[in-house]
């Protein structure tokens, strides 16, 4: 009886594993989409930025760091001096208000676990809980 | 008839070994510098691994004085020397606490901008600078928002200083850059930038209320120079970004890294060159409106009565560096045309990026004769580049030496590069 339960126990383990596996994989492709016609632009193919402009999303603090601060980042865009591996950044992060909380989610999912980045997913709740925090 | 084919075989191997050598040498010469040049230039390395080389300028005695954009050891300016003569900097002294962009010499007097400020500094009769730490403040409490920062300097012969103050802005949105947002007519921005400022500098201290506002309606100007033949400022302005990731449903992504050119002007006093309200379509070969200002890509509004270019360049190269070539030392064809250093761009993603170049554009009374040539070319490191972050170098300053050669300066690798005009093919 015993045995059986440890069996059961192990199996739903690692079930729920391979769902939150397979949900991550999705969100992943599903935010390179958004990546590509929104982010794009100014963060490049590769995710290094443009020097003096437009910062990389290569390993920094601000992307692999508190996910709280990287969504509202793009609720509220970003207009600061901010310094990375000793280079500074000109240009403002415009805000991306018109993005839904699942795709908020999946491309801030994307950019953590590409470029040779890899993070936690960013869950649309967790969207959810600051996009009603900040009153958007 | 052996002896027929004995001679064919020997010629076409005379051939095929000239051919071959020839080959060798012009990578040969490709290699030396880094760069590639037309027949009969050479680029030797000056200096590199400077640090964010923006701006630089030559002084009578060869000493290359170079403006950094961030402080390299503390200190903002560099000044190159080649004590032994075999074309390499050999020593260098650093001063100034402050980064910056715009550096030039005129009547005895080194002027050099930090974002928001110009000092100057004298030379003593052994051509060395007199007041390293304490230079005089010309002009002071410019704008400094971060965007489109530089201050880059000209003189003319009068003892007036033009410095460039570019807007903090892409198109004047009321959020910048931001989908939706309205532009705001009349621009706020442009009564302390977007434009050319005029000052003396015969005058301490100068701020706003004793500047004049030379010309108007330039986003972003990095590169200009006086043209002594004219008597006239030229500029090249950065036009704006963002056409179709602002505004998808009107632009493509294809149009958008074409659209708009990078401008090249005659700036004469009170010009208007239309920015925020307008930009310049290079396949229309007018002036619209743009979309934050009720524009659809093919209305012109008021834009029909903004200056013109005198050339447009490809859209989002960033001309960063203008120099007119008032030696001989380059040959007749050179004399008093245009070389524009093109940083480079970012805005034609996911498309391949353009710029990263030196052009050269003919002159004839004061006005474009011809076609741009690429002048110099390979600085972003070759058919591998693909992203801004890549680029080996990027092209940011020129500057012409009393003996007729002309400087490149590079504001990613650091590099100075010298081009002499050797005649060897």
């Amino acid at each position: 009886m015993k045995k059986s339960l440890i069996v059961l126990l192990i199996a739903v383990i690692a079930f729920s594993f391979s769902t939150q596996q397979q949900d991550i994989k999705a969100s992943i492709q599903r935010g390179k989409k958004i990546y590509e016609s929104t982010c794009l632009a100014c963060h490049q193919p590769d995710g290094a930025g443009v020097p003096r402009m437009n910062p990389p999303l290569i390993k920094t603090k601000n992307v692999l760091g508190d996910k709280s601060k990287l969504i509202r980042t793009i609720l509220m865009g970003l207009d600061e001096e901010m310094e990375i591996n000793g280079e500074v950044y000109s240009n403002p992060m415009p805000s991306q208000p018109h993005l839904k909380d699942q795709e908020v989610g999946d491309v801030l999912t994307y950019i953590r676990n590409s470029f040779g980045n890899k993070a936690s997913m960013v869950t649309t709740a967790e969207v959810k809980a600051i996009r009603a925090k900040i009153k958007l | 008839m052996r002896r027929i084919i004995t001679s064919v075989v020997f010629l076409f191997a005379v051939t095929f070994t000239a051919c071959a050598n020839d080959s060798t040498k012009n990578k040969q010469a490709a290699i030396a510098g880094g760069l590639k040049l037309p027949p009969g230039f050479k680029a030797t390395v000056v200096a590199d691994k400077l640090g964010k080389a923006r701006h630089l300028v030559v002084n009578s005695n060869g000493d290359i004085y170079v403006k950094l954009e961030r402080l390299k050891d503390g200190k903002g300016i560099l000044r190159l020397r080649d004590t032994n003569g075999d074309g390499v900097a050999d020593e260098t002294f650093a001063f100034a606490n402050y980064a910056g962009t715009g550096i030039a010499i005129k009547n005895g007097y080194l002027y050099s901008s930090s974002n928001s400020e110009v000092y100057r500094y004298k030379f003593n009769a052994k051509n060395e600078i007199e007041n390293p730490d304490n230079p005089d403040v010309i002009i002071k409490g410019l704008v400094d928002k971060r965007q489109h920062a530089s201050k880059s300097l000209v003189l003319d012969d009068k003892g007036n200083i033009y410095v460039t103050i570019g807007a903090p802005s892409n198109a004047c949105q009321e959020t910048d850059r931001t989908a939706g947002s309205p532009g705001q007519t009349p621009c706020p921005i442009l009564e302390t930038a977007g434009g050319v400022w005029l000052f003396r500098t015969d005058k301490l201290n100068q701020t706003y209320a004793e500047g004049i506002r030379y010309v108007t309606g330039l986003r972003n100007v990095v590169g200009l120079d006086w043209n002594y033949s004219m008597n006239e400022l030229y500029v090249t302005q950065h036009g704006r970004d963002q056409l179709s990731q602002l505004n998808p449903t009107q632009y493509s992504v294809e149009q958008n890294a074409e659209l708009p050119a990078e401008e090249f002007f005659m700036a004469k006093k009170g010009m208007d060159f239309g920015w925020p309200y307008c930009y310049y379509d290079p396949i229309q070969k007018k002036k619209v409106l743009g979309p934050e200002y009720g524009g659809d890509g093919k209305t012109e509004g008021q834009c029909g009565t903004k200056e013109k270019p005198l050339y447009a360049f490809p859209a989002h190269w960033a001309p960063n560096a203008l120099l007119f070539y008032t030696g001989t030392k380059f040959g007749e064809k050179y004399k008093n045309g245009a070389f524009i250093a093109f940083h480079g761009s970012w805005n034609r993603a996911p498309l391949k990026q353009g710029g990263y170049n030196v052009v050269f554009v003919p002159m004839k009374d004061g006005k474009p004769s011809g076609e741009h040539e690429i002048f110099a070319d390979d600085f972003a490191g070759g058919e591998e580049f693909l992203t801004p972050a890549k680029a080996q170098h990027r092209p940011c300053g020129l500057a012409m030496g009393t003996d007729g050669s002309m400087y490149i300066s590079d504001d990613q690798g650091g590099t100075i590069w010298k081009i002499t005009y050797t005649g060897e093919k």
